[in-house]
């Protein structure tokens, strides 16, 4: 068991260690200061912050969190009695908002619950993490579980709670088995559990797991599931800072928020607020994925420029293709189109004054090749699989969205429809019970805002213009058929017309897609258009 | 007590059940082991964990179906589930599926007649940098194309 002293001993001799074990690996740096960084263009461009140690140390090993000054923040508030309030008050003071999407301040949550007097407190970290594009959390469970338990246990410290629950997916083996290891070995060195650091603070931190309900990520219906629920959110009559899970005060924190408060405490405020934009400090990480060179986690100052995240970091699109558009906040986010990627830059206001959020912070780069209606169906489809059916708006409102898109998409929709669309959206938007109702025709809302053609093609001309929409394209023959007449011979329909060695000439109007001409050409001279 | 009923033995379920803390608020762990224990949730095992919890059947069973982690029917020996999240969808993964569903000729969501594959669509699977990305059991497969799909299914075929 640690106590404050030897907690501080054991940093320096675990870092000593570090730095031999690191030493031999050329992918990992080491700052003036003395903490480590992974080289290359792709780590240096970026500032990370949350995910300081992912990379870095061994998950498995607390001594090597240890080594990275984990605990030392929270030794530090024991070890002078810093009252909670004056925890509280840094909080707010730095501009820390919640990282989970919605991006309230989070020192105001541990304000209002510290407020609330009541012989049970809880802090609850969302790492329900469910966009679909999204990893960002998955990693700093896995790689850097004590950063999270740290900061939950600062925030129990702050508003008096003993006790934490980690709502974390299901779908995320690796993150909960690596917690589980933490957890217990966070326990046997006395730094969570009964007399942390052998004061009389006291926190435990106990795992629940998900079960595959997206709109469990949602606060009030996450508190449900952890009480053994059915993920249902709560109308929203108290604030769960006041009364919260088992109707006791809750402070609810994304894992990447609470990653965050150990470099807060540490460092200070004016750090923290040093970087990033007045409103949105500090950094943001970012799962860039989809059709960039190169994928994977990017963490920037809030106020970057989008531009620079997809072309200096992540290397730009693949195959040299155009960018079109990228879609941030996932289900409940909007598509950003290429033409505002230079003056858009990533913070909380500016996301959302173009019609998207900045969510939880997955961005799908796509390209000339995605059909923006087809993407809005996309996520139509994922909603109303994951709406929880409790309040109407978003229940019907949304499979009547859906039902639509899938007329559009199959050259069935009218022009009367986009009306319908955006009209229902604005009901669903104005009338839903949570956030994931209020938010889910976001995609739709933002691709007819900015590509209403797109739809209008669909429905006018029957075409896709990205070629997506498998029952709007025909089959063509390109300018590289011999001639041979394999395809007239074997088509059903007679359709194929063309005299040997010349080029061939499908009638669409007979045409009834089967596929065989495509299937059989020597020369893959069809394609589909 | 006789733990035997329906030819389901609930001896395991009873250790799952005394470990916990037998409140309401420990149903969704006890739904996780039982489905470790089983494989999935007999109809039974609900009842059984109701009668244990003192809470209605329905309850246990309200719970069991909101979930899509969850089912109540066996599942085949191998998982496979393709992530059809955006990064995923975007790079072809209904493709994937598709193929996938010929070569093992069921549908999504369903369990080949040997009990040996089943097929889950999952939303994410977190593995966005390497989309599309396949899972079977607890093994992923990342950059998948429809035509690796068959050489990824024979491993397991024979095993």
């Amino acid at each position: 068991m640690l106590n404050i002293k030897s907690l501080k001993e054991l940093q320096k001799t675990t870092y000593n260690d570090l730095v031999k074990t690191l030493s031999d690996n050329s992918n990992i740096g080491i700052k003036e200061d003395g903490s480590f960084y992974l080289k290359g263009d792709y780590y240096e461009k970026q500032t990370r912050i949350a995910l300081r140690n992912c990379g870095i140390i061994r998950p498995h090993f607390i001594e090597d969190s240890i080594a990275t000054k984990a605990y030392i923040a929270l030794a530090n508030l024991l070890e002078n009695n810093i009252p909670p309030t004056k925890v509280v008050d840094d909080i707010i003071e730095s501009g820390l908002r919640g990282r989970g999407g919605a991006g309230f301040s989070t020192g105001k949550k541990w304000a209002e619950a510290l407020k609330h007097d009541d012989t049970q407190k809880y802090v609850v970290c969302n790492a329900d993490e469910g966009d679909p594009g999204a990893f960002m959390d998955r990693s700093i469970l896995e790689q850097d579980p004590h950063s999270v338990l740290e900061g939950m246990a600062i925030c129990g410290y702050a508003i008096g709670a003993t006790k934490g629950y980690i709502y974390v997916r299901a779908e995320y083996p690796i993150a909960v088995q690596n917690l589980e290891i933490a957890i217990k070995q966070a326990k046997e060195k006395g730094l969570l559990g009964e007399n942390i650091l052998g004061t009389d603070f006291t926190f435990d931190i106990e795992l629940r797991l998900g079960a595959g309900a997206f709109v469990c990520g949602e606060a009030t219906a996450l508190i449900e599931s952890i009480e053994g629920h059915r993920g249902m959110p709560r109308n929203k009559i108290y604030r769960t800072a006041h009364k919260g899970l088992f109707q006791k005060p809750t402070v609810l924190n994304n894992v990447e928020t609470l990653a965050n408060v150990h470099m807060i405490m540490l460092n200070g405020v004016d750090w923290f607020k040093s970087i990033g934009t007045e409103k949105s400090t500090g950094t943001k990480v970012f799962s860039v994925v989809g059709k960039v060179r190169e994928a994977g986690l990017v963490e920037v100052p809030m106020g970057t420029p989008l531009s620079y995240i997809i072309y200096d970091i992540s290397g730009g699109i693949k195959d040299d293709k155009a960018l079109k558009a990228v879609q941030t906040g996932g289900p409940s986010g909007g598509c950003i189109p290429a033409n505002l990627m230079d003056t858009t830059t990533v913070d909380f206001e500016s996301l959302e004054r173009i019609g998207s959020i900045m969510g939880s912070g997955g961005m799908v780069v796509m390209d000339e090749d995605d059909c923006m209606v087809d993407i809005a169906r996309f996520f139509m489809d994922f909603t109303v699989e994951e709406s929880c059916g409790k309040c109407t708006p978003c229940r019907i409102g949304n499979q009547r969205i859906l039902e639509i898109l899938n007329r559009i998409t199959k050259g069935d929709g009218t022009m009367e429809d986009i009306r319908t669309l955006k009209d229902l959206s604005n009901v669903i938007i104005e009338t839903s019970l949570c956030g994931l109702g209020k938010a889910a025709p976001n995609p739709v809302v933002s691709t007819l805002h900015y590509f209403e053609n797109e739809y209008i093609e669909h429905i006018q001309n029957k075409r896709c213009p990205a070629g997506v929409c498998k029952n709007l394209l025909t089959y063509v023959v390109m300018d590289n058929c011999i001639g041979c007449g394999i395809c007239k011979l074997n088509c059903p329909v007679n359709c194929i017309d063309g005299e040997r060695k010349e080029k061939h000439f499908i009638h669409i109007d007979k045409c009834i897609k089967c596929g065989t001409c495509f299937d059989k050409c020597p020369k893959n001279a069809i394609t589909m258009k | 007590m006789c733990n035997i009923k329906g030819g389901i033995d609930f001896s395991g379920l009873q250790q799952i059940i005394d470990k916990s803390d037998k409140k309401e608020s420990s149903l969704i762990m006890i739904l996780h082991e039982t489905q470790n224990l089983y494989g999935y949730i007999p109809r039974e095992a609900q009842g059984y964990i109701a009668q244990q919890l003192s809470i209605p059947a329905s309850k246990v069973y309200g719970v069991v179906s909101f979930y899509s982690y969850f089912v109540d029917k066996p599942k085949g020996k191998y998982q496979v589930s393709v992530c059809m999240g955006t990064a995923c969808y975007v790079k072809g993964a209904e493709d994937v599926l598709k193929r996938l569903e010929e070569e093992l000729g069921i549908a999504f969501g369903e369990t080949t007649e040997d009990l040996k594959f089943s097929i889950a669509q999952t939303r994410c699977l977190g593995d966005c940098s390497k989309a599309p990305v396949i899972m079977i059991n607890d093994e992923t497969y990342g950059m998948v194309t429809p035509d690796e799909v068959p050489l990824i299914l024979n491993k397991y075929k024979e095993a």
